[in-house]
């Protein structure tokens, strides 16, 4: 092998490549003109130049003594020493540059210096004869990174000077290149001359000096006088006076160029700034009538949070002489609202949650989705190895957290997540990193008997069983049969093998079974805390939605306590979580809980969130209540999120037998009220889907159009009518039933939780009293938010997009029970009576 | 949750015995307490008695599931395991075969097992062998049978099947909805 390649190396050895690489040398061609000869004898004329030179330059030195002796407290502050010298030869010159013809011709031969000859030259050549002098170029050069055409040239002049200043004759000799050189430049420049010397004479300011250059060349001045005097100042210099070339370098010279423009750009920005301060100072709240038929684009909207948040922050200070605060609060809403596409409801809910800086930040942070997060099955894997694994397939992770020793965060991945080998064989599971948190404050042991009550999909109910190490009794149940299915795949997947899956009504739970030692309670809610998942909660949660929550929640809660044995040596714990940022769904229900059972609040075990509410508007809470915990997408970077601890310290109930009995039916009818609704509608679809269908036809008509305001006054009248009744249908669907009914509890319950959390069974005549008002009031002011949406509806073109579900989401959600309501009937023939039961349950 | 009829329990031991063997009887006596074999609307369960009690709680209708999963019956008496049994199989199993990780995606999309795709096999096992699926980094993804005897693979042309694919991890994903 080795031999193959010398052969081939052999062969392309060669003469030819060789001199491929490099040309021949070239040499300079012999100059025609016998250059010694010519050094040496000068011509007549010429030797009487150099005499009348010699002469001239030494009544030169003469005069310049006397200058020196004169001026040397002047110049001082100016420049350095050897400044003025070369001034003042320069101050010279003209005198005697007038003289000479030669210097035209100059210039250009320098540029052939090495072969080139003139007379000129020649002479040139005998003044700077030292070889020192030519070293002295050659250095000079490389210092002096002069790129300036005229620099070049004057380069040698400017080492001359130096060298001037070493000898007499030397200076005498450079002085007289000097002259001919500036008249080669410019001859123009000798009234320069004659003015800079008056100028040194009188020591006028440098700018004037400047000023005086740039008129007389013509050249460089008309450009910039004023901002760039530096500039030409140097360019100028550069010829007559080597101050600035020879003290400054280009970057000197551009740092103060650069220090010149930037005080410029800093006053313009500062007169900039003054302006817009000007403008915002006076911020204009419009009229409550006043924008309705102005088109507003996003960025308007924008502008007026950010300058109504400015306002509120110091609302001494900004607001509007006669606006109150409430009609700025308005304002800010609706345009928060019309921004960010939430119903006005739910902002309102949030409005009062987060102080204004927070709110901005969590509704941002609710427009962007969480980061995906897994959690290794401690039971089949380590996370070291999953990490490992899923690296190998090109998951870039990192670990969750310090609170969490099995949570991984997915930055990103080439693979699909859901359906890597490691997936399927049980290794991790994809789950938020909010969800692990109950499951944490749960903490269960092993060999407990553990109750996760509303489980699907399985995350939660599966990392309590990773927690227990297949050890012990995990009850997972749900009581939607469709989700079920998820939650066994799930438990199967991840191999865990010591739970029972049940499909049970949760809120029976303690008929069936009870003595648990600690249960998990993620109650089902709206879901506000989880937008970014699921923004369609954005539009169509309403108050009664929330509503029907925390009812169902307060009860499923009661259950959850009276499942758990207080005796247990290991537990009595509840956690109650929720995905809901709402205090109605949270601090509420457990305050309702901290009052029906003997349970207190307990710390969680995570050092991280914010504390509960104690007191939320004309609410006043438990004080324990702080030790529950709340997780916000702006803080902690996950979804919106609740969880509280209770420990159970007693089995016995502190309420009697029959205040128990009456809550349940307060509770119990408050969500058969909520339900009969949800069917109601479901039932009026065939008549309120002509409508739906109409305003959907419309809005696809529209939607074409591109959010033009095509919709004729008529159209949009009609089409606000239909709405309104819809929405008044719906609500009189939800309100009207309990009245219509004899019994009056039912009334009672809809309406108490939302007027005052505290008076229970014991007033109940004041509450009967109340909720009638409540109900009649609550009826009135039902419909306007719905009128305000279609007046929403009707102006913003984004807006109407995202509504869509408002009005689509609910029917369909009704026939999809029933749907499944029908499949449970079909697989079961034999068995009617449970769905019968059910069904009257409802009832 | 009933018990197995004797006919049903035989069919399952036998079924059983076709993938792990003698190790049958480890899974009927344990260590840690005693564990049965319980059928529900045809699926049987394989679950510990003392889950088991604790589960009879709950109705017929509101009883989803108990334990492991291991197969369904048919409406024919046949036996059919699901994947969920894998976790029990894969333990005890006596005859293994590994896949190549260039093939495991195939595997893990329902395909037979082609003699490219093989890894490994254990020796000496018999032509309808049930045998377990590994990925080579020793991963269960499923079970089949043998198409071929080891031996036979040894000398079969790269394209040929040499394991049926029964059930792989993949159906949790693809048949979730039929499995429970």
């Amino acid at each position: 092998m080795g031999r193959k390649a010398e052969y081939s190396e052999k062969q392309k050895k060669g003469p030819g490549r060789k001199a491929r690489k490099q040309g021949p040398p070239k040499f300079p061609k012999k100059s025609f003109a016998p250059l010694d000869d010519e050094d040496k004898k000068l011509s007549h004329r010429q030797k009487q130049r150099v005499a009348k030179r010699d002469q001239k330059k030494i009544v030169q030195k003469a005069k310049l003594k006397e200058k020196r002796a004169q001026q040397p407290r002047r110049r001082k502050p100016y420049n350095s020493d050897s400044e003025p010298e070369e001034e003042e030869q320069q101050v010279e010159q003209p005198a005697e540059s007038s003289d000479e013809e030669v210097p035209q011709l100059v210039p250009v031969q320098k540029k052939q210096k090495s072969n080139g000859y003139s007379d000129d030259n020649n002479d040139w050549l005998t003044l700077k004869s030292g070889k020192q002098q030519k070293k002295s170029v050659k250095s000079k050069e490389i210092e002096l990174e002069e790129e300036d055409d005229e620099v070049s040239e004057n380069e040698i002049e400017a080492n001359s000077d130096e060298e001037a200043e070493e000898g007499d004759e030397d200076v005498n000799e450079s002085l007289e290149e000097e002259e001919e050189e500036f008249m080669d430049d410019d001859n123009d420049a000798q009234i320069g001359k004659l003015d800079d010397l008056f100028d040194d004479d009188e020591l006028i300011s440098e700018p004037d000096q400047d000023q005086a250059i740039d008129s007389e060349n013509g050249q460089e001045s008309d450009e910039d006088d004023v901002d760039d005097d530096d500039d030409d100042d140097d360019d100028d210099d550069d010829d007559d006076d080597d101050d600035d070339g020879e003290n400054k370098l280009p970057i000197e010279r551009a740092n103060k160029k650069l220090k010149k423009r930037q005080e410029k750009d800093a006053i313009l920005s500062r007169e900039e700034m003054q302006m817009s301060v000007d403008q915002s100072e006076v911020f204009h709240l419009p009229e409550s009538g006043e924008d309705a038929d102005k088109e507003l684009s996003l960025q308007d909207v924008q502008q007026r949070i950010k300058d109504i948040t400015q306002v509120l922050s110091d609302f001494g200070k900004f607001r509007e002489e006669g606006r109150s605060r409430s009609e700025y609060v308005d304002q800010l809403r609706q345009d928060l609202c019309l921004y960010y596409s939430y119903n006005e409801f739910l902002m309102s809910k949030l409005m009062d949650i987060f102080k204004l800086s927070d709110l901005l930040e969590y509704l941002e942070a609710s427009e962007i989705a969480r980061p995906l997060t897994i959690r290794t099955n401690s039971l089949k894997t380590r996370r070291r190895d999953l990490a490992g694994a899923l690296i190998n397939r090109g998951v870039n992770l990192d670990p969750l957290g310090k609170w969490t020793n099995v949570g991984l965060v997915i930055f990103n991945s080439t693979v699909p997540l859901g359906a890597t080998p490691e997936y399927l064989a049980g290794h991790y599971m994809i789950q938020g990193a909010s969800s692990m948190l109950p499951v944490i404050a749960l903490a269960p042991q092993e060999k407990e008997r553990v109750l996760d009550m509303c489980s699907a999909p399985g995350g939660k109910g599966s990392h309590i069983a990773a927690v227990m190490k297949n050890t012990g009794v995990l009850f997972a149940n749900d009581a939607n049969r469709d989700r079920i299915k998820a939650v066994v795949a799930n438990f199967h997947r991840l191999g865990i093998v010591n739970a029972v899956v049940s499909c049970e009504d949760a809120t029976k739970f303690r008929n069936i079974m009870t003595g648990f030692d600690r249960v998990l309670l993620d109650a089902p809610c709206t879901g506000t805390g989880v937008v970014s998942k699921d923004p369609s909660v954005k539009t169509t949660k309403s108050e009664i939605d929330v509503q029907r929550c925390y009812n169902l929640q307060r009860k499923l809660l009661l259950t959850a306590i009276d499942c758990v044995d207080a005796k247990s040596s290991t537990g009595g714990y509840i956690v109650y979580s929720t995905c809901s940022v709402l205090p109605e769904e949270n601090e509420w229900v457990i305050d309702y809980a901290l009052k029906k059972r003997n349970v207190k609040l307990v710390p969680l075990g995570i050092d991280f969130g914010e504390p509960g509410f104690t007191k939320f508007r004309q609410h006043r809470y438990h004080p324990s209540l702080n030790l529950s915990k709340r997780f916000y997408p702006h803080t902690n970077n996950m979804d919106g999120f609740y969880v509280a601890k209770l420990k159970k310290f007693s089995n016995t109930i502190p309420i009697t037998k029959e205040q128990q009995e009456a809550d349940e039916k307060q509770l119990d009818e408050a969500i058969a009220a909520d339900q009969p609704e949800a069917k109601t509608t479901t039932d009026k679809d065939a008549g309120g889907e002509e409508a739906i269908a109409t305003d959907a036809a419309t809005r696809k008509a529209k939607g074409k159009r591109a959010g033009k305001p095509t919709l004729t006054d008529v159209e949009q009248d009609l089409k606000k009518k239909k709405l309104e009744q819809s929405k008044t249908k719906y609500v009189a669907n939800v309100f009207e039933k309990p009245i219509k009914v004899p019994k009056k509890p039912k009334v009672e319950q809809i309406v108490p939780p939302t007027q005052e959390p505290k008076e229970n069974g014991k007033k109940k005549e004041k509450v009967q009293k109340n909720g009638h008002q409540a109900s009649s009031s609550n009826l009135k002011p039902e419909p306007k938010p719905a009128a305000k949406l279609t007046k929403k509806l009707s102006e913003a073109k984004r807006v109407d997009l995202d509504e869509v579900p408002l009005l689509e989401g609910k029917p369909i959600k009704g026939q999809k029970q029933l749907k499944t309501k029908s499949k449970q009937l079909g697989q079961l023939k034999k068995s009617k009576k449970p769905t019968d039961k059910k069904q009257r349950f409802k009832k | 949750m009933k018990r197995l009829t004797d006919e049903r329990t035989k069919i399952l031991f036998e079924k059983l015995a076709k993938y792990i063997g003698p190790n049958v009887q480890q899974l009927i006596d344990r260590p840690d307490g005693t564990y049965c074999f319980r059928e529900h609307r045809d699926r049987i369960y394989y679950v510990s008695e003392r889950i088991l009690k604790l589960s009879e709680c709950f109705g017929y209708k509101q009883l989803v599931c108990v334990g492991t999963c291991f197969g369904k019956f048919s409406k024919t008496n046949k036996l059919k395991f699901h994947i969920t049994a894998l976790y029990y199989l894969a333990p005890y199993a006596q005859y293994k075969i590994w896949v190549k990780p260039s093939y495991e995606q195939q595997f893990l999309y329902g395909n037979h097992i082609p003699k490219s795709g093989l890894g490994r096999i254990t020796e000496n096992a018999g032509q309808y062998q049930g045998v377990i699926v590994f990925s080579m980094s020793d991963l269960a993804l499923g079970f089949g049978v043998l198409a071929r005897s080891t031996t036979e693979c040894k000398t079969a042309d790269p394209l040929t099947t040499v394991c049926f694919h029964q059930s792989d991890i993949g159906e949790y994903i693809r048949a979730e909805d039929s499995l429970f």
